[in-house]
């Protein structure tokens, strides 16, 4: 079975050829790209398109690998074995299946996201080579061995805030989600809402490719908050023509709650709009 | 097949092992990127470049092996996408249409056609969107009636194969380029990386916990601290045509000054001599002695002295042959740049100079010396390179 994009994701055609690369030939796939372009999006709408079953592991800075196989709760054996609590017996009670578990136990292929892999310790993919290769490991307290049913399709994705292992890298395919051109970005507004009106879509779109453009901004708006700030126009109705000024430095615009997040981000226009009122006035 | 490309990849610096390699190869036996350069592309970059800052590296090296084998002798051509052009049409094609194909002069009066234009299309190179014709009948055209239908590059919908690799999207991504305002971020990541390295242990009250349960005795954990514990010295080269460089170099460090327990930061004009100075305009009264900094700093210290180590060996090797050294020494700079490096554990040197040239100058050689070969160029990579010795 191939990932073709789906009614609601609008994948390009590099980003296609590498999902299915790495499916045929069993590889994890790692995704980068700007914050907002669509990588976890992409793990969910492989599972859609592929009819399979998501396990979503998100990483935090905490996250460490054994976490994603299982966690042995030994405080609550303690406890229990003080309250003399019969399930004390059977270890199996304490043991926490974890993500990766979960997908190995699947009878059907299931799709794994590693998310954000970037925001665990450095160590932390290097811990997890050996069960990605072997699609295996070994549970100490029970003594057995879980082995993927269907290897996964496992979607890892990073935000670059850290280096990853040489050897961690080797094994997987790697996509780089480019941030989408005009037109691409055009068809993922219309998957969005296929009703919009074109001429508010047009000019929302010359919007905000200029407020990308901004010099200085902390936080360039990405796909996500387009789509969000295109929700709000069209829920409060607002026109193509209160669009009618492309440059946000000279008029900030309507509802950019949605684009621009960072309160300096927002001085920023403020000021740029208020030089520009005053040069226009003087 | 193909070994050339492994090897020009290699000789651009990207990154590729075997183990890659064979991905790629397996790849291809699965009939990804069949017959469209486009697609090739692709699947080559997506199976062995693990970093876009390497993109525009692959890309370079892409575009000269694919130039090359074009131009050196069209027959090459032949052997390298033709090996998988033939395999890939042997399996594709139905008997009927490899009855076609023979009336039409059979496969390699094809490939010898395909060649044909890719040249023409070399030659067009300036404003052509195209690099083999998609037109009706070709046996190139993408749709065309002719049932070699060759799917070489662009599908109608104004992609153009040989620009992909052409147009270097990703040069502000390579972590090889020089530092500028664009790969700043990067920079700076990375030196914020290193500044929350080497940091103490503190007591963890969860894993004691967890441990102790485990084991059922008393079995005290210890994690890294969060805190910084890097202190930096930083010695920059000013008043020369290098300027711009040392001025980003500087914000870079200033920017990530939070992170480390310590920043200081001093200049020096070309060579250290036997004082320093505060601030950048260089004036007489805002000198401190290099002694004082031997006695101020400790060895902890971490030295980072930027600068394009160009000068004339006499302003390394000869008392008073630095000409800003007023301060009347009796001691070359040479002296002086030991006394750092036997005070300090760790120097380096960052050089905004790109490392093909250090060759050429004499004093780079002497200073790279004296620095024990710990001369690191000002880049991203460089100052990854550099920090990753400084922070062992
Ligand atoms: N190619 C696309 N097709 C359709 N919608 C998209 C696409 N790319 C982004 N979006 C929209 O942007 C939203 C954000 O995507 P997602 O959360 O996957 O981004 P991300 O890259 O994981 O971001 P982050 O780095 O912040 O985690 C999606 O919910 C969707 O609405
Ligand atoms: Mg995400």
């Amino acid at each position: 079975m191939k990932f073709d994009g789906t009614e609601r994701y609008v994948a390009t055609n590099e980003l296609k050829l590498a999902v299915n690369a790495a499916i045929a030939l069993q590889r994890p796939l790692l995704i980068k790209g700007e914050p907002g372009t669509g990588k976890t999006l992409l793990a969910e709408e492989i599972a859609l398109a592929l009819d399979a079953p998501l396990h979503t592991w998100h990483i935090k800075s905490t996250t460490k690998a054994h976490q994603g196989l299982y966690e042995y709760d030994a405080v609550s054996r303690l406890r229990d074995s003080q309250l003399g609590d019969p399930r004390v017996a059977d270890v199996r009670h304490y043991i926490k299946r974890g993500k990766l578990w979960q997908a190995f136990d699947e009878d059907r292929r299931a799709v794994l996201l590693i998310d954000e892999i970037d925001k665990a310790d450095l160590e932390f993919p290097n811990d997890l080579l050996h069960e990605l290769d072997r699609m295996e490991f070994h549970v100490y307290e029970t003594g057995e061995t879980v082995r993927a049913k269907q290897r996964p399709i496992i979607v890892i994705t990073s935000n670059n805030e850290k280096e990853l292992p040489d050897a961690f890298l080797r094994r997987c395919f790697f996509h780089y989600i480019a941030f989408p051109d005009r037109p691409t970005l055009q068809r993922i507004v219309d998957v969005h809402y296929p009703g919009i009106a074109q001429d508010l879509a047009a000019r929302a779109l010359d919007m905000f490719f200029e407020l990308r453009e901004v010099p200085a901004l902390k936080k360039k708006p990405s796909t996500s908050e387009l789509i969000d700030w295109l929700k709000l126009l069209l829920a409060d109705h607002i026109p193509a023509s209160a669009l009618a000024e492309r440059d946000p430095a000279k008029a900030i615009p309507p509802l950019y709650g949605a684009l621009i997040k960072h309160e300096q981000d927002v001085q920023l226009l403020e000021r740029l709009a208020f030089m520009h009122r005053r040069a226009g006035r003087g | 097949m193909l070994i050339g490309l492994f090897e020009t990849l290699r000789t651009h610096r990207v990154p590729v092992s075997l183990r890659e390699w064979l991905d790629l190869m397996a790849a291809l036996d699965r009939d990804f990127a069949f017959a469209d350069p486009q697609e090739f592309f692709h699947l080559a970059r997506t199976t062995l470049v693990k970093d876009e800052r390497h993109f525009d590296r692959f890309e370079r090296a892409f575009a000269a092996y694919f130039d090359g084998v074009a131009k050196i002798d069209p027959t090459l051509l032949a052997q390298i996408p033709e090996d998988w052009l033939r395999q890939s049409f042997q399996r594709l094609l139905s008997e009927e249409e490899k009855a076609k194909l023979q009336a039409l002069g059979g496969l390699d009066k094809l490939l010898e056609e395909f060649r044909k234009r890719l040249e023409e299309q070399k030659e067009r190179h300036a404003g052509g969107s195209r690099w083999i014709g998609t037109g009706g009948t070709s046996p190139f055209g993408a749709g065309g009636t002719n049932p070699m239908g060759m799917r070489v590059g662009p599908n109608g919908g104004g992609r153009s194969a040989v620009k992909v690799w052409d147009q270097r999207n990703y040069r502000a991504l390579d972590g090889d380029a020089d530092l500028s305002p664009r790969n700043f971020k990067l920079a700076l990541r990375r030196l914020r990386r290193f500044a929350r390295e080497g940091a103490a242990e503190e007591f963890d009250l969860d894993a004691t916990i967890d441990a102790t349960a485990r084991e059922a005795m008393l079995d005290v954990k210890f994690r890294p601290e969060r805190h910084n514990a890097i202190k930096v010295l930083l010695l920059l080269d000013i008043g020369g045509s290098m300027d711009d460089h040392i001025k980003v170099c500087e914000a870079l460090f200033g920017a990530a000054k939070a992170e480390f327990k310590r920043l200081e930061h001093f200049y020096f004009h070309n060579f250290i001599y036997s004082s320093v100075w505060r601030n950048d305009s260089l004036r007489m009264s805002e000198r401190i002695a290099t002694s004082d900094l031997l006695r101020r700093y400790n060895a902890d210290y971490k030295v980072i002295f930027v600068g394009d180590a160009a000068m004339a060996p006499y302003e390394i090797t000869h008392v008073g042959g630095g000409i800003d050294d007023f301060g009347g020494s009796e001691e070359p700079g040479e002296a002086w740049f030991r006394r750092i490096m036997a005070h300090f554990r760790k120097v380096v040197w960052l050089n905004p100079t790109p490392r093909n040239q250090w060759g050429y100058t004499m004093s780079n050689q002497m200073i790279r010396e004296l620095v024990d070969e710990h001369m690191y160029p000002l880049t991203p990579d460089g100052l990854t390179e550099a920090t990753r010795w400084l922070a062992k």
